[in-house]
């Protein structure tokens, strides 16, 4: 392995002969499919491979994508936002996060323009910064504000414990780590969901086994492939979904089968057990109310909890998106960002008024950046 | 001399010695060392005239140096009008404590960065400011060229005309990032800051057709394509295989989720030519060190005015948009 390149890890996986012939066969198939094909590709990942690579240009018509509400920056709910910007307001606090979470508009303010108003905000590249800078800053209040799905959750675990076995007391964590499985079964709760197939992420399964998604076939009689991120996965999978349909099968299965596993990496499920644990209910930006679909920190650790120690300044009650927004509709599948009133009109990347517009794995983000010609 | 203190900026003995021993000796040039409240310039022709501010952070990054940044920059945006480098101004705002050896560092990067174009520093200034007020240097420069190629124009792009970048992109972004504090990783990338002015003298003396030309800094590939696509009311129709990309920076793109187009250059440059000169001016600028990897990725269409069309090998398309949200800042 010591040769090996980073390039390896994608070249194959963005070939272009490979992803034409592939695009040959899912055409051939689909040929001999009795009803449309509604995938949705759960994970905000997978449809910036689509838009970025055009992959919807190269399927047939009867084949059409759902974008799921795999982003955990579009799904965060304005109080939640509004709860980062009050803990940036607290004497002697620095608040981390990762990456978009810093555009996200909350009710009346951005992380970014807190920021700019002089208050201590810092995005982080890595969860594991936090350290240092917790050790760097004795006399300040460190707070790292979490996101991300089953994938991110492990490095938050990780920075948990060793914020805990390191015995640092500047460090405290909001969490808001959410779950797949059960904003799958919220979709498909709605009876107009048009949802008959799912692409899976391969890097929640990476963490979480492909085993999460193995009722899910039987319950709502559709097919799931977990996938990978590249575009040859993307095709392999779509050809999978469709040769199951075609042989009357639904069954989970693996495209990804270079890093998934049924029951996937158990070392990180036992950390982040250790540490997190579900919590009652968390509202999705655009679904609503799901139950058990996130973790928060179990009770036993409550003196790094950011939510507990500063409970009287969050604030609680939900906040709606803009009315004009249509985010939650385009989560579920319901409905396109070409139909929303707003979309790149009074709604861009640069002022978002909806979630699914400010992460680059947001629907309408991504049909905005990478809009088909 | 160790540090830089407040009093190197007070107007008296200590500045005077600052400049006397550091700038006059590097930037050594008969205006300057006139002295003069301002320097008196005879240009013979047109003027192109241009200034800018540098603040990157870390001043020194692997492939350069503000210093190198502040001449090369100012020095490209002249270039890029079809003006030779003449007369450059360098104002310094030099934070309390700064190290004289960093300084030091700097000004000669500067020195050697100018002997590139021929340019000279004929004027400047030096503040220096309480700890804290800036982080370590800051550092302006304004430049004068005479144009000897008129009519190169942002807003003048003709149908048919062939899109060629000098060299590979993204490398000064992606740079900076893996600099970035704790970040923590290592690679192979060299910021491509450098001087394009003997890459366009070629050009010129080649009487290369040229409708356009912009350096890629801040934006990256993604802005001038767009600038150009909707300054010049066309569409410019790329083909992405043919944009080359070195593999370091493509694998810092795949590991943070950039992408390689929307980086910041400071040494290349996206150049619009006559489509029966495209063929020569490839050959002149791959004839130069800095555009040794120039390559052609694309032309100028009606199909989509004011749009860029990217064309995939596999037989898709979409259109490329202007980078958003804040990249990276302090890049330059």
């Amino acid at each position: 392995m010591d040769n090996l390149q980073l390039k390896d890890l994608y070249e194959g996986f963005r070939d272009p002969s490979v992803i034409k012939a592939l695009a040959k066969q899912i055409n051939i198939e689909a040929k001999k499919l009795e009803k449309p094909l509604y995938i949705m590709e759960v994970c905000g990942g997978h449809t910036h491979t689509i838009m970025k690579y055009g992959l919807k240009q190269l399927l047939p018509t009867n084949i059409d994508f759902i974008h799921g509400p795999g982003c955990p920056v579009c799904i965060m709910p304005k109080e939640r936002i509004d709860h980062a910007i009050a803990l940036s307001e607290q004497k002697d606090v620095i608040l981390l996060t990762l990456g978009d979470m810093i555009r996200v508009p909350g009710s009346k303010s951005s992380l970014a323009e807190h920021r700019a108003k002089g208050y201590d905000i810092r995005p982080l590249y890595s969860p594991m910064d936090a350290l240092g800078i917790a050790q760097d800053n004795p006399d300040k209040k460190v707070i790292f504000f979490a996101i991300g799905f089953e994938t991110t959750t492990p490095m938050t675990a990780a920075l948990i414990d060793r914020t805990v076995k390191s015995k640092i007391n500047n460090l405290f964590f909001h969490i808001n780590h959410v779950l797949v499985p059960p904003a799958v079964d919220a979709i498909m709760a709605d009876k107009r969901a048009k949802i008959n197939a799912f692409i899976g992420p391969s890097h929640v399964s990476v963490i979480s086994g492909a085993k999460i998604y193995l009722r899910i076939p039987e319950a709502y009689k559709a097919p799931v492939v977990v996938s990978g991120f590249e575009p040859v996965d993307v095709m392999q999978s779509i050809l999978m979904i469709l040769r199951q349909r075609n042989e009357n099968r639904s069954e989970m299965e693996i495209e990804y089968s270079r890093s998934v596993t049924l029951e996937g990496n158990t070392k990180a499920q036992e950390l982040i057990n250790t540490y997190l644990h579900p919590r009652g209910h968390f509202r999705w930006r655009g679904i609503g109310d799901i139950p058990d679909s996130a973790l928060e920190l179990r009770p036993e650790y409550a003196k790094y909890d950011a939510e507990k120690i500063y409970a009287d300044v969050l604030p609680q009650e939900p906040i709606d998106d803009h009315k004009l927004c249509i985010c939650g509709e385009i989560l579920k599948g319901l409905a396109k960002p070409h139909d929303c009133s707003v979309f790149g009109t009074a709604c861009t990347p640069n002022k978002p008024l909806g979630s699914c517009m400010v992460s680059s794995e947001g629907a309408c983000n991504a049909y905005y950046r990478f809009a088909e010609v | 001399m160790k540090d830089i203190q407040l009093s190197h900026g007070g107007g008296g003995e200590e500045t005077n010695s600052l400049i006397r021993d550091l700038f006059y000796k590097a930037f050594e040039n008969e205006t300057l060392l006139a002295a003069e409240d301002a320097a008196l310039l005879k240009v013979e022709k047109n003027i192109a005239f241009t200034t800018d501010s540098f603040t990157v952070s870390p001043i020194f990054f692997s492939g350069g140096d503000i210093g190198k940044l502040a001449i090369a920059g100012t020095v490209n945006d002249l270039a890029m009008m079809g003006a030779r480098p003449l007369y450059l101004s360098a104002a310094f705002i030099i934070e309390e404590g700064f190290a004289f050896d960093k300084l030091q560092m700097i000004v000669d990067s500067m020195a050697k960065e100018l002997k590139k174009s021929g340019a000279k520093i004929v004027c400047g200034d030096t503040k220096v400011v309480p700890r804290g007020s800036v982080d370590q240097i800051f550092i302006n420069t304004a430049g004068i060229g005479e144009v000897i190629k008129e009519g190169i124009s942002s807003n003048d792009l003709h149908l048919d005309d062939v899109i060629i970048v000098t060299g590979d992109v993204g490398r000064h972004g992606a740079a900076v990032l893996m600099e970035r504090e704790g970040l923590g990783i290592n690679g192979d990338i060299q910021s491509d800051c450098d001087t394009l002015w003997p890459a366009v003298e070629a050009l010129i003396d080649g009487n290369i057709s040229i409708s356009a030309m912009r350096d890629a800094t801040r934006g990256g590939l993604s802005a001038v394509l767009n600038e150009w696509a909707e300054q010049s009311s066309v569409c410019l129709e790329i083909e992405e295989a043919h944009i080359p990309i070195n593999e370091p920076v493509q694998g810092i793109c795949e590991l943070f989720g950039f992408e390689a187009l929307d980086f910041a250059n400071e040494g290349t440059a996206v150049v619009c030519v006559a489509p029966l000169h495209a063929q020569m001016a490839l050959d002149i600028l791959r004839s130069t060190e800095v555009g040794k990897n120039a390559q052609v990725i694309g032309r100028v269409t009606n199909k989509k005015e004011g749009k860029v069309i990217l064309f995939s090998s596999h037989g898709s398309s979409r259109y490329l948009d202007l980078p958003k949200g804040e990249l990276l800042p302090r890049i330059c």
